[in-house]
């Protein structure tokens, strides 16, 4: 702890940069999932070969993506940018198996609805299927965030890691105080983002988090239109009483 | 006027969901779908509004062939009900009844106050409109799925199954509201049920539809009962096909037993009725008091009216102590009742043909 209080203004800058370095790409993993969630959720073909692309990517070792991203896209070694893509790619990996599965868990009764009432298929995709994806996606999210936060670190092996360049100077100085000062503000910065993803999801989903259970609640069923009240008089027309025929 | 022209429907494999359909459903009509599953009813209904393609043939409305029409804009001129609900899980009561609205491009506002109105006309509070499927019941549920199928006022209504999934209670309450308000609304309701019972409750017109999508009969729910086309029909209606038929005649020349004058004590003797019994009337309190010899007091059930059919009369005269209802002639006194004698007329001709 000695080190974080002796220097807060390192800790501070590497804190935004590991911020900086973990929210961006899941923010880009997010959208890149959505839109081939979206456009390709039912060709299954399409689908398949997606999925299998997606795992691959997620079995490369961080290291080695850092490293090999510059070569492809001829980036500087040390530029950020490689981390950004890399965790990108693992961000959206992840994150486009949650919005097929979560795509999928839309009851057909709905979709049959939708179709029904007339929503185009886009227009079914964006204020039917999204919204209903928004819990599932958002448990993935939370995942993937805790993920890009742990893996930044890594990135300090390239000089560009945030608060993961604490543990590379730490452990080269042999001073413990500051690889725990970075496990500690790690660790802090997780949760704080998985609470945060967690908090917006609810914003989003209010209809997930009412109140009152059925037929508990006030205003219930109104008497029939069309139906005689039913008094306690015997003598009474049966009009509208029930008539099977 | 809906008109199928020898719509077939096949699917790869062989599989004959509809075999060379013909039907004409006539505007205003509340024509019914029904028959067992695999008869082809939803796939058949599924057409008008293009969800199902027919394999051969057309659909037509008003004389122009639906394939003609983009589906979407299809779609928003007919209503359409399922069978649960499919209610939108993310949205309020108020906004899921204003969703076609919103598809036809008002404003928020205009959809929901138009969303109002549709609540109000199938019975929903306007304190439910904030609500969430998820937190009402069944038949809610079915009800806030009526009212967007009618919030748009499309001229046409499709219903698939709609009562199915609720409970008898419930089902019952839900079928005479929509049968009150076509009453009103007079909408081209073309509805598909597999209860043979529902059919000719709430139909006018009935397609009797068997596996493979064959139709047997399509008739008025009277001469589908007198007059069933094939074996397949007849026993389809077979169950309580003589009590149903009681449904299609009224008390409107019911020969009554007039009920003789209150004596001294304002007790009617019933005497050569019901031997020893009396009726007691108490037209201040609308009610009414069968006392048996020993003045035991039974009260009456609810009173026949002319219009009543003679099912429900024959019912009420069952239910009676005295085997008698009490019959109002328009008036809010009864001076007559109905026994079973009276009814015998209608009981002893059995089931015939109409014609």
């Amino acid at each position: 702890m000695r080190w974080l209080l002796d220097n807060p203004g390192q800790a501070w800058a590497l804190t935004l940069e590991h911020l900086f370095l973990s929210i961006v790409p899941t923010v880009v993993g997010v959208a890149l999932a959505l839109v081939l969630g979206l456009v390709f959720g039912n060709r299954p073909r399409a689908r398949a070969v997606i999925t299998a692309v997606a795992s691959a990517i997620f079995t490369i070792p961080s290291l080695a993506l850092f490293v090999v991203i510059p070569s492809i896209i001829g980036t500087q070694i040390l530029d950020p940018l490689n981390v950004v893509i890399a965790l990108s790619l693992y961000a959206t990996s992840l994150l486009v198996r949650t919005v097929f599965d979560a795509l999928d868990a839309v009851a057909p009764e709905v979709l049959n609805a939708a179709e029904a009432l007339g929503y185009s298929r886009a227009r079914r995709r964006v204020f039917v299927d999204l919204p209903l994806a928004v819990a599932p996606l958002a448990a993935g999210t939370r995942v993937a965030a805790v993920t890009n936060v742990s893996l930044v670190s890594v990135g300090a092996v390239i000089g560009v890691g945030g608060l993961g360049q604490l543990f590379v100077a730490g452990y080269q100085r042999n001073y413990p105080d500051q690889i725990l000062a970075g496990i500690i503000v790690i660790l802090v910065l997780a949760l704080v983002l998985d609470r945060l993803i967690a908090g917006a999801a609810r914003v989003l989903t209010p209809w997930l988090h009412h109140g009152a259970a059925p037929g508990q609640a006030p205003g219930r069923r109104r008497p029939a239109i069309g139906r005689a009240k039913v008094a306690t008089i015997p003598v009474q027309d049966t009009a509208n009483r029930e008539e099977p025929k | 006027m809906i008109t199928f022209e020898s719509v077939s429907k096949s699917y790869p494999g062989g599989t004959r969901a509809v075999t060379d359909l013909d039907l004409e459903i006539p505007t205003g009509s509340f024509t019914v779908l029904v028959g067992p599953s695999g008869c082809g009813k939803t796939t058949s209904m599924r057409m008008i509004n293009r969800m199902v393609a027919p394999s051969s043939g057309c659909v037509r409305i008003d004389g122009q062939d639906v394939a003609d029409i983009r589906a979407v804009t299809l779609r928003l001129g007919i209503g359409y009900v399922l069978q649960n609900a499919g209610l939108f899980p993310h949205r309020t009561v108020l906004d899921n009844v204003a969703t076609v609205q919103r598809l036809l491009g008002l404003s928020k506002a205009q959809a929901r106050s138009k969303a109002y109105e549709a609540m109000e006309r199938v019975g929903l509070d306007a304190s439910m409109a904030t609500r969430y499927p998820a937190q009402l019941s069944g038949g809610q549920q079915q009800r806030v799925g009526v009212a967007r199928a009618l919030a748009a006022d499309p001229p046409i209504l499709l219903m698939d199954e709609p009562f199915s999934a609720v409970d008898p209670i419930v089902r019952l309450e839900l079928q005479q509201e929509v049968q009150h308000l076509q009453s009103v609304i007079k909408k081209t309701i073309v509805m598909v049920t597999h209860d043979i019972d529902e059919a000719l409750t709430l139909g006018d017109r009935i397609a009797v539809l068997a596996p493979g999508g064959v139709l047997h009969q399509y008739a008025s729910p009277l001469e589908i009962l007198t007059r069933p086309a094939t074996e397949f029909v007849t026993s389809m209606v077979s169950k309580d096909r003589g009590f149903r038929q009681l449904s299609f005649a009224t008390l409107e020349d019911v020969r009554a037993t007039a009920l003789p004058a209150p004596g001294a004590d304002g007790l009617i003797e019933l005497g050569a009725l019901a031997p020893g019994w009396k009726l007691r009337l108490d037209p201040a309190e609308l009610r009414a008091v069968w006392l048996d010899p020993s003045g035991v007091e039974f009260a009456a059930g609810p009173a026949v009216r002319r219009g009543d059919t003679v099912r429900s009369a024959l019912d009420a005269v069952l239910a009676s102590p005295v085997s008698a209802a009490l019959l109002l002639n328009g008036d809010s006194v009864p001076s007559a009742c109905v026994t079973i004698d009276d009814l015998a007329p209608y009981l002893r001709h059995g089931v015939r043909d109409p014609a």
